[in-house]
């Protein structure tokens, strides 16, 4: 049982991730260098917040290429948890494992706050350890946060009940109030909030521990 | 007298590869909030430029590639388009592409 945490040039909240799950929760940790090919023995992968590969071009576009992506690629598709927080969930979208993509803030600020979210968990393995309709408290940090897509499939994604996660007061102009999304099969989930942050209970709330408990069983 | 499979190696190096030079364009599709084409605009009344209706940010990329011909530079700058320069989800591309010179390769 160990959680494995891509680390790129330019994250800079891998060590949040391993602090939150090791340190808070007692989940054996393993850093990811991005060259890496090799997830063997990992239950679940976490790809972290910060600015992969300095956000060149777009956020997570160059991330996408990186060799221990195309790994957890494969893990996800074999039915792998695999966790995307921040810059994770827009890597996440850039590789295609999550639909739709994240932009610049409708109102150009740089949100940093603590936020309420209310969850909706379906079938997602990530949030199996909150009740529908629960609202919980975690902290944002981000420019390029504003969830986009067509509205046909924000239709599509609401009825499949991807949207496990909604903003109560939208911070960034999220199409359908999306905070975190979750796909069909239930194993991948991508938010902006950053569940790591809310873990010890000494620097605030501990809404987000129960979801990386979640891979404890 | 030349062993077998000897070829002459200065002519293919010499062989001169067609260079492409292109400049791909990349927008928000119009559906698409611009925030930034926003407050630029914003800043644009400010410096005293009025009557500006739309004013959208995108990118431009330079590049100059090698190619077979035309058609083979167009094919490698439209896959690299739809997989890395743009996102289609949220942006469209246009592209420029002209046949500058030949190379030595």
């Amino acid at each position: 049982m160990t959680l494995g945490i891509v680390v790129f040039p330019g994250s800079n909240c891998d060590r949040d991730v391993q602090w939150a799950a090791q340190g808070c929760l007692g989940i054996p940790t393993r850093y990811l260098w991005h060259e890496e090919t090799s997830l063997d023995g990992l239950a679940g992968v976490v790809i972290p917040g910060g600015f992969s590969y300095g956000d060149y071009l777009r956020c997570g576009a160059i991330a996408r290429f990186a060799p221990v992506l195309q790994e957890v690629v494969r893990f996800a598709e074999s039915g792998g948890p695999v966790l995307g927080i921040c810059n994770g969930f827009q890597v996440l979208t850039e590789l295609g494992l999550l639909p739709g993509a994240l932009t610049r803030n409708e109102n150009l600020h740089f949100v940093c706050e603590t936020t309420a979210l209310t969850v909706d968990p379906g079938s997602c393995h990530w949030l199996q350890g909150y009740q529908r309709g629960e609202v919980v408290h975690l902290p944002i940090a981000h420019g390029e946060g504003r969830y986009q897509i067509d509205a046909e499939s924000i239709k599509a994604l609401e009825a499949n009940g991807q949207i496990v996660l909604r903003y109560r007061s939208n911070p960034n102009g999220s199409v359908g109030d999306v905070a975190g999304l979750c796909n069909v099969a239930g194993n991948v989930l991508g938010l902006m909030p950053h569940p790591e942050r809310a873990c010890d209970a000494a620097t605030g709330g501990i809404d987000g521990q129960r979801l990386l408990a979640s891979l404890l069983g | 007298m030349r062993c077998p499979g000897w070829q002459d190696l200065t002519t293919v190096r010499l062989a001169p590869v067609p260079l492409f030079r292109a400049r791909v364009l990349v927008a928000l599709r119009p559906s698409v909030l611009d925030p930034a084409g926003e407050a630029t605009r914003a800043a644009a009344e400010r410096l005293g430029v009025n009557g500006i209706q739309r004013l959208r940010i995108g990118k431009a990329v330079e590049l100059e590639l090698e190619a077979e011909g035309l058609e083979a530079a167009r094919t490698k700058i439209e896959l690299l388009s739809d997989r890395l320069l743009a996102n289609p989800v949220i942006e469209n591309w246009t592209l420029e592409l002209l046949e500058t010179a030949t190379t030595e390769a």
